[in-house]
Formats: C-alpha cells, sequence, structure tokens
C-alpha cells in the first residue's frame, strides 16, 4: 500500500513540474487563419494607414471580433468583404477593387510602361536613319587623339 | 537670449541667400567675374548661419528652455540627454532647420570641393541652391518659426513622441534629409546648365559624383528607416508604403535612373535631355514629399502635425521651382539634344530601358500615393490604396529591371549583336535558372515568385563574378582597374543581396501569436521560446513590464530575450521593445503583448516570428551605398579642369 | 519652343490643381454608406433603465437625431453645450448611444454634465457602432421619418454644422 501511495506521489510531482506548451492566443486556428487573411485586406480606419489585421486599436480588435463570427458562420469571403464595405464604404478596402473608378489606377502604369517602350523603339530606331558618324580630317584628328589621351573613358 | 541669436541668424541668412542666388545668377548670365566670385565665401557664411541656429535651439532643447514654443511641444525634463538633442528634429519646425543646414552643408561641400570646376558654373549652382534655401527660410519665417517664444512658460514639456525615443532618431532623419535634399545638387547642376545653354561630357562628369553622393545618403536613410520600424513596431514589417516612405522612395528610384543615365551621357554624350529631366523631376519629388508630409492632404504615420496654410506656401514654392524649371527646360530643350547614334542592341538601350522602367515604377509608385486625393477631389468618393496595390504593381515592373541590369552590363557601347551577347550570357544563365530552381526546395517549400526572384540574384551574382574574373584574366593589375569599376560590381551585389533578403523573408516567415504563463514554451521554426519571468523596471520617464525569454534550439539555451511593453508618462498608448537575436541568416524576434486577465495563473500575449535572410535586406542597401561611394571617389572626378577651354566648348548643337 | 518639352510642365500643372484641391479637403473624414438607405435595424437596453429595450422602429413617422457618445470620450464634452441647447428648443428628439462604455461611468458623465438625450441605449459591445459604420467617437445620424439616413456628422456637432447642415435639412424633412 505504501509503495503504490509513494508511486502515485512521485508521479503526481512529475505531472506538475511539467511547463505547459503555449496556448495559441487564438481559440480556432483554421478560422484565425481565414479571418487574418480577409482582415489583411481591409484597412484599420481609426490608424493611419495600417490593414486590419495587424492593427491593436480598439475598433480594430472589434472588427476582427466580428469578422472571426463570420468565418464561423461559414459565411464567404465576398460575404464578408460586403459586411465591412457596406458599413464603411469602399475606403474599407486595402487593396482598391477593380471598377472603372480605378482602372486608370490599376492598367495606368501598364499603359505607361507599354507608351514608354513604344517611344523608346521609336527613337532608338529613328536616330538610326538620322546621323551618320561625322568624317574628320587630319587636323582634327590629330587633335581629338591628344584629347582622349588626356581623358580616361572607363565604363 | 540664445533663441534670438538662433532666429536672428535665420534673417540673416535669408538676406545672404537672397544675394547669392541674385548676384550669381545675373553675375553668370552678364560674365561678371566679382559677382561670381562672392559664391564660394557666400555659401560658407550661409552654412555658418543656419549651423548657427541649428546649434541655438539645440541649446534651448538641451538646456529645457520650455519658454520656446516647439521645445515645450517636443521636449520634457526627464527625457534622456540623446534625446533632447535628436528631438530638435522631432518636430515640423526644427526637422525645417534640419533641411536648411542639409541645405547648407551640401552648398559647403561644393565650395570646398570644385576645384576642377569652372568658376561660373559653381556659381551657377550655389546661386540655384540659395535661391531654393530663400524658400525654405522664408517658409520658416513666415509660418514655423522654431524660435517662437510662449507668454507663459509651462512647468514642464510635453514629450518627445515615445515611438521616437529611440536611436534611429538620432541616425535616420539626418542621414534621409542629407539625401533628399542632397537631389538638390544634380538639379542645380542641371539649371546651371540649361542656363549656360552648353550642356557636355564634361558636365555630365561633374555632376556624376554628386548625384551619386546624394544618392548614397537616401540609400541609407531608407534602409535605416526601414531597420528602425522593424525593430520598433513590433509586428516585424519592414516596408508599408506609407505615403510618407513613397515620398523618399520615389527620388531615390529617379536618383538612380539618373545615375546611370548621368553615366551614357558622360561616356557617350547622349540622353541629355533626359538627364536633366530627371534631375528636375528627382529634386522635384523631394519638394513635393515635403509637401505631402507637411500639409495634411495624405493620411500617414510620418505627417507632422498638419496645417493647410503651411501647404499653401509649400504648394506656391514646389509650382514656383518647379514650374520655372520645367519652363526653362521647355525653352531651352532644343539647344541640348544629342549628336551620336546606337544600336537597337548595344549598352546604351538597355540602359535606356532600365531607365524607363526604373522611371514607371517611379510613376506607378506616385500614382498609387495620390489617387486617393484625386478621387476625392473629383468629388468622386473616398478609397485607400493600400499594400496590396503596390505589391502587386511595383514587383512585375522591377523584376525586368534585373534582368537587364546584367545583359546592359555585357553589351557593348553604341553597338553590339544578338549573337554574341547570347554567347556570352548563355552559361550564366542556364547556371542561374538550375540554380534559382533548385534554392527554394532546399528552403523547404517551391514557389514561382521564390523560383524567379532567386533566378534573378544567381542572375546577377553569378555575372558579376565571371565579369570580374574576365577583367582579371585581361588585365591581372588590379590596382590599374578604375574603382568604379569595383563600385558597379559591389553595388549590383547588393541588390541582389538586397532581394535575396526581401524574397526568403516574405516566402518563409513564420510567427506565432500566443498566450503565455511564465514557465510556458512555444516553438517556431526549430526554436523553442520559453517565458521564465517577468518583471517590472522603471525607466527615466516610463514604467516597463520586461520579460525574460529563453531562446532554446537542439536543448541548449542559446541567449536570454528581454522584451519591454513600455507605458510613458506622457502618453496613454503603450510601446513595445522587442528583443531580437539576429545572426547572419535569421532573425528571431519576441514582443510582448498584453497582460491577459482570463484564466488562473497570469499570462501575456506573446507574439514570436522567425524571419530567414531579413537583415540582408539591409545588409544589401550598404553594400549599395558601398558600390555608390567607390564609384563616386573615382580618380577621374577629381583631377582638374584641364585645357578647360577646349573640353567646355561642348558639342555643337 | 519645343512642343513636346511642354507636356512635363503641362502634367506638373494638372498635379498642383489636384494637390490645391487636396489641401481644402480633410482625408480622415469617411463618408458615409449609409446616406439615403435605411438605418440598420438595432434593439438596445437602455442606460436608465436597463430593463427596458428601446429600438429604431420605435422612432418611425419621427425625424431624429442618432448621437454617439461615451464618458471616456473628450471630444464629446466639446459638443456637448451644443446639445444642451439644442434639446432645450425641443425641435426633434436626440437619442444618445453609451457607445462601449459601462452604464455607472455613463450614467455619472450625464449626471456630471447634463442629459440632452431624450433617452440613451447602451452598446457596450460596440456592436450597434459597427453596424451603423461608427468609427470614431462622437458621430451623429439624421434619420427621417420613413427610417432613412440622411446626414452623418463626423466628429462634434459644431454651431456651423448646427445652422448650416443639419437645421435646414430637419425643417425639410418634417415638411
Amino acid at each position: 500500500m505504501k509503495y503504490w501511495l509513494a508511486l502515485i506521489l512521485a508521479l503526481q510531482c512529475a505531472f506538475s513540474s511539467f511547463a505547459g506548451e503555449a496556448i495559441p492566443l487564438a481559440e480556432d486556428p483554421v478560422v484565425e487563419q481565414r479571418m487574418i487573411a480577409i482582415s489583411e485586406e481591409l484597412r484599420c480606419l481609426v490608424c493611419q494607414n495600417e490593414s486590419l489585421a495587424g492593427s491593436r486599436a480598439d475598433l480594430a480588435m472589434d472588427l476582427r471580433r466580428e469578422l472571426r463570427t463570420l468565418v464561423k458562420a461559414n459565411k464567404s469571403d465576398a460575404e464578408i468583404m460586403e459586411y465591412m464595405v457596406s458599413r464603411y464604404g469602399d475606403f474599407v478596402r486595402y487593396r482598391p477593387p477593380v471598377k472603372p473608378l480605378t482602372w486608370m489606377l490599376w492598367f495606368g502604369p501598364f499603359l505607361l510602361l507599354i507608351g514608354a517602350l513604344f517611344f523608346l523603339v521609336r527613337m532608338v530606331r529613328r536616330q538610326q536613319t538620322g546621323s551618320a558618324a561625322p568624317v574628320l580630317d587630319a587636323d582634327q584628328r590629330k587633335k581629338a587623339q591628344s584629347l582622349l589621351k588626356d581623358t580616361e573613358l572607363p565604363s | 537670449m540664445i533663441p534670438e541669436i538662433g532666429h536672428f541668424s535665420l534673417i540673416l541668412a535669408l538676406f545672404v541667400a537672397l544675394a547669392l542666388g541674385t548676384l550669381g545668377v545675373i553675375g553668370g548670365q552678364q560674365g561678371r567675374a566679382d559677382w561670381m566670385a562672392l559664391a564660394r565665401p557666400g555659401a560658407q557664411a550661409l552654412w555658418f548661419l543656419a549651423s548657427l541656429s541649428f546649434v541655438c535651439l539645440t541649446y534651448a532643447f538641451f538646456t529645457n528652455d520650455f519658454s520656446v514654443s516647439y521645445v515645450a511641444q517636443h521636449s520634457n525634463s526627464k527625457l534622456p540627454d540623446i534625446y533632447r538633442i535628436a528631438g530638435v528634429w522631432g518636430g515640423h519646425e526644427g526637422s525645417l532647420l534640419l533641411w536648411l543646414v542639409m541645405l547648407c552643408s551640401w552648398m559647403m561641400a561644393i565650395s570646398l570641393f570644385s576645384r576642377q570646376l569652372p568658376d561660373v558654373m559653381v556659381s551657377r549652382v550655389l546661386a540655384v541652391m540659395s535661391l531654393v534655401a530663400v524658400g525654405f527660410l522664408l517658409f520658416m519665417l513666415i509660418t514655423s518659426n522654431p524660435f517662437l517664444r510662449l507668454s507663459e512658460i509651462p512647468p514642464d514639456g510635453r514629450d518627445l513622441n515615445p515611438l521616437l525615443q529611440d536611436p534611429g532618431l538620432v541616425f535616420h532623419p539626418p542621414m534621409l534629409y542629407m539625401g533628399y535634399v542632397g537631389m538638390a545638387v544634380p538639379f542645380a547642376f542641371s539649371i546651371a546648365a540649361l542656363l549656360n545653354g552648353r550642356l557636355d561630357a564634361a558636365w555630365a562628369r561633374w555632376t556624376r559624383p554628386w548625384a551619386t553622393a546624394a544618392w548614397i545618403c537616401l540609400t541609407i536613410g531608407i534602409a535605416m528607416g526601414s531597420w528602425w520600424a522593424y525593430y520598433e513596431l513590433g509586428w516585424g514589417g519592414w516596408w508599408f508604403w506609407d505615403p510618407v516612405e513613397n515620398a523618399s522612395f520615389l527620388p531615390w528610384l529617379v536618383g538612380t535612373a539618373l545615375m546611370h543615365s548621368l553615366a551614357v551621357t558622360e561616356k557617350r554624350g547622349l540622353f541629355r535631355s533626359w538627364t536633366i529631366m530627371l534631375s528636375i523631376i528627382g529634386f522635384s519629388l523631394s519638394l513635393l514629399g515635403t509637401f505631402l508630409v507637411r500639409s495634411g492632404v495624405l493620411t500617414s504615420v510620418h505627417a507632422f502635425a498638419t496645417d493647410p496654410k503651411r501647404g499653401v506656401f509649400i504648394l506656391l514654392f514646389l509650382s514656383a521651382v518647379v514650374g520655372g524649371s520645367l519652363t526653362l527646360f521647355a525653352m531651352r530643350s532644343g539647344k541640348v539634344r544629342a549628336g551620336g547614334a546606337f544600336t537597337v542592341v548595344s549598352r546604351e538601350t538597355f540602359l535606356l530601358i532600365n531607365n524607363v522602367l526604373l522611371t514607371t515604377a517611379a510613376a506607378a509608385v506616385l500614382l498609387g500615393t495620390l489617387y486617393p486625393l484625386i478621387v476625392d477631389a473629383l468629388n468622386l468618393g473616398k478609397l485607400s490604396v493600400g499594400p496590396p496595390y503596390f505589391n502587386s504593381v511595383f514587383a512585375p515592373i522591377m523584376l525586368p529591371v534585373l534582368f537587364f541590369m546584367v545583359v546592359g552590363s555585357y553589351a557593348r557601347w553604341k553597338n553590339d549583336s544578338v549573337a554574341e551577347l547570347s554567347k556570352k550570357l548563355r552559361p550564366v544563365a542556364i547556371v542561374s535558372v538550375l540554380l534559382g530552381c533548385a534554392a527554394p526546395l532546399l528552403a523547404g517549400a517551391w514557389s514561382w515568385l521564390v523560383a524567379l526572384s532567386l533566378t534573378l540574384v544567381f542572375w546577377i551574382v553569378l555575372s558579376s563574378l565571371q565579369q570580374i574574373y574576365r577583367q582579371l584574366k585581361d588585365s591581372p593589375n588590379w590596382k590599374a582597374i578604375p574603382i568604379s569599376y569595383w563600385g558597379m560590381q559591389v553595388a549590383h551585389i547588393g541588390i541582389a543581396v538586397c532581394v535575396v533578403g526581401i524574397t526568403m523573408v516574405k516566402g518563409y516567415e513564420t510567427e506565432k501569436d500566443v498566450r503565455m504563463a511564465i514557465g510556458d514554451t512555444v516553438e517556431v521554426a526549430g526554436y523553442t521560446f520559453k517565458l521564465t519571468g517577468i518583471s517590472e523596471v522603471p525607466g527615466p520617464n516610463y514604467n516597463a513590464d520586461r520579460g525574460i525569454v529563453e531562446l532554446i534550439k537542439n536543448g541548449k539555451v542559446l541567449r536570454t530575450l528581454q522584451p519591454e511593453k513600455r507605458t510613458y508618462f506622457s502618453s496613454t498608448m503603450p510601446m513595445t521593445e522587442t528583443a531580437i537575436d539576429s545572426n547572419l541568416v535569421r532573425d528571431v524576434y519576441v514582443a510582448l503583448g498584453e497582460r491577459l486577465t482570463d484564466g488562473t495563473s497570469p499570462a501575456w500575449a506573446m507574439r514570436v516570428y522567425h524571419k530567414p535572410f531579413v537583415t540582408w535586406i539591409w545588409g544589401g542597401c550598404l553594400l549599395m551605398a558601398l558600390g555608390g561611394a567607390m564609384a563616386a571617389l573615382d580618380r577621374r572626378y577629381r583631377r582638374k579642369a584641364m585645357a578647360s577651354k577646349a573640353v567646355s566648348q561642348g558639342v555643337p548643337a | 519652343m519645343n512642343r513636346k518639352a511642354l507636356i512635363p510642365l503641362g502634367i506638373f500643372a494638372v498635379l498642383v490643381v489636384f494637390l490645391a484641391i487636396g489641401l481644402t479637403r480633410d482625408p480622415h473624414e469617411i463618408p458615409s454608406p449609409f446616406i439615403g438607405k435605411p438605418a440598420p435595424a438595432f434593439t438596445a437596453p437602455q442606460l436608465q433603465t436597463p430593463e427596458q429595450t428601446f429600438s429604431g422602429k420605435d422612432m418611425l413617422g419621427k425625424v431624429w437625431i442618432l448621437n454617439t457618445w461615451a464618458s471616456w470620450c473628450v471630444a464629446c464634452r466639446q459638443e456637448h453645450p451644443i446639445l444642451m441647447e439644442f434639446a432645450k428648443t425641443k425641435t426633434i428628439p436626440v437619442i444618445g448611444l453609451d457607445y462601449k462604455d459601462q452604464n455607472t461611468e455613463g450614467l455619472k458623465w450625464l449626471a456630471r454634465y447634463g442629459d440632452p438625450y431624450d433617452l440613451s441605449i447602451t452598446d457596450q459591445d460596440g456592436r450597434i457602432g459597427i453596424d451603423f459604420g461608427v468609427y470614431g467617437v462622437p458621430e451623429s445620424f439624421l434619420i427621417d421619418k420613413m427610417g432613412i439616413i440622411r446626414y452623418k456628422q463626423i466628429g462634434p456637432v459644431t454651431e456651423e454644422a448646427l445652422r448650416d447642415k443639419i437645421l435646414p435639412m430637419v425643417r425639410e424633412l418634417q415638411k
């Protein structure tokens, strides 16, 4: 009897000194992951230029709580985005939506790039036909050589 | 008394700058040697007055003179000494004074290191910079005087924003401003050239080291800002596409294009209009940034206390400077057209392609930053443009730059052939693709974007090594190779290093957000973190909760990290002091969160990160800056103006 | 003068115009997407008598203002005297929404500074606020007889806003 008691006591001591593995702050990691992914696409309204995912502001924590509830209720990403936009307007989208108002924003840089490359090609081709290399006479050649000797021309 | 001396210095400086500016420009136009001779001593006098003013403000800060309004707003008697000095540039008025001091410092540098430049050029350059100084002096004296006194002296100051009470404040703004303001130098050189009516390879040779120097300061300044945000803010981010960050990044992108454009102008006398445009745009973006930060038109964590009245002044100033220079450009651009030609496949073409790409990237960032303002101004609603936009648009434009960078460095000037180029590039290309696609597998998970980025990294590094090898084989005496060649290689490798950091962090970082009680552990990427204690630690002007976290790998305790959560007396928002262990290949990062009141035993929220290769981001920037310094110090820039009459004649139009 | 060289100047001029207009705008103000749309439905316990509830549909047929406030809100003290004056005129009912506050603190605040509200409801977890798109306190909503939101005041109600925007609209809506 005493032997069993001793064993049980020993085991108890062993277990109580076992330090815990830290529990994730989120209750449900799957829900949390989805919530974070959606809130990274949303802006924190009270902070300056932060996403809803990272902000520590009170309103941000409340909104993340609401998003968590929506995710648990199996709402789709589009429905959750609609929930936020209907309350706060397009401003709350961190990634601006692609609609006629933002076509200039999304397509502008690429149109600019294509336009610039087009001009570049035209300019490079045009200056081919334009100037031929100037022909120097003996005097000018000598002058050029003496100047070149003095100047280094690295890459 | 001292603040009044500071104020008076600024007024004197205004008159000196006005005199220098007008006499320098008119003197240059009329060829008056006596007026032009005022340039160098004038610049030195201006520097003296600006610095005196700055010293007076610093004195007011250091001695806790709360009768000065600016000091009362940004300082406190319990503020540690170092932050009483750095706090001078912690607010709007003081940072403007820093701007002015930096501008005058660049002018001072030009007055001292310009023996090889013709006097008329130095006079014009300093005159243009003086006129810019006039604008800033007027701005300060009329709307933002740092020396205003309070009629009622408060018992103590409001304290410096706790986020700013960090060594970062000591280094980041001065460095950044040096770069930002430094863009005024190539700008001034360009205006001088337009006024002169002559623009040639010699001009490019004089301008190039100054443009490079400004670019170096900007590179280091931005890198410091990124690093500071990373360790200070507590959630591991290092770039947020914040409007003010973009405002400093835009001149950097344009400055990079400018440096390379100057290379072509120097070597081949080409791209002159393009170079002038880039210098004007670069400095305009600096001024635009100043406007955006201080006028209140955009929301940003960096914005100073905003005031539309100040915004109006800066906008007028911006319009005058930029409008004036663009008008001058339009009037004189006919005279600066290029001579010479190059074929479709040549080094010039690739440099031009990359310049177009860099400028387009800058345009895209500018568009994204200003779009909300434009939409609002047109009464079309409120829109916000966040990092998802910038990341989607910026990367596709910049990746080709990395590709063409290498092609351009192999291509010959003026004329090369596709066949020959391909022959030179093929071995490096094949090895890069193989290594680039294999590397992600070693790191853990495969992804297209990581493979593409790493391929480009190997592309850059291997080609640099191959070129260096060939160069040394051809001319084994490495001392004879100009240092600017080594500078180019170092800088380009620096970009590759930076890309490695960005790619690996974005691709493979991990984090865990957990609840920890004393004795708990959490495991991330093979490292175990154990919270062994929390104590309350008082500071000079704050109280902190300090956690003791052991970093354990393979059962061995590597070191103890001490993250803190500080509550400053002057603010209600708690501040996180992160604890980071860095080594060459990764950072482990611990941030202490709030104390959790649920549950039986006391516990704290902790965020733990593993960030592979993150320090390579800033290491790469330092390499870039080093490469730039090597390029700028090349001996050819320090040679005296020889046969100056012949050279400065310029290429006939 | 080279025509093409004027293009950069032209682009810059356009930019300056936008920046100038931008100076007159406030980037922090986010307009409400609810203007012209029905106010979200809500039912909440009353502050003074928590066993009793109050909902939005109780106000159908009347023009009224919903004003968010809290004991911890500093800016609310700025608009408070204006609301008190307005309440005395008995133009329209003003309902208070005590946002994210403790009941005891809210009652203490009203006792200390005065109570301009016909009644106040409590929103301790902030859910009603979120439904209305509230992102800062104080905010006020002008709601018409059919329950449609006609105007949102972001920040404290000022004399100008009351005189120039709210009162004229109230007169319109009451016809």
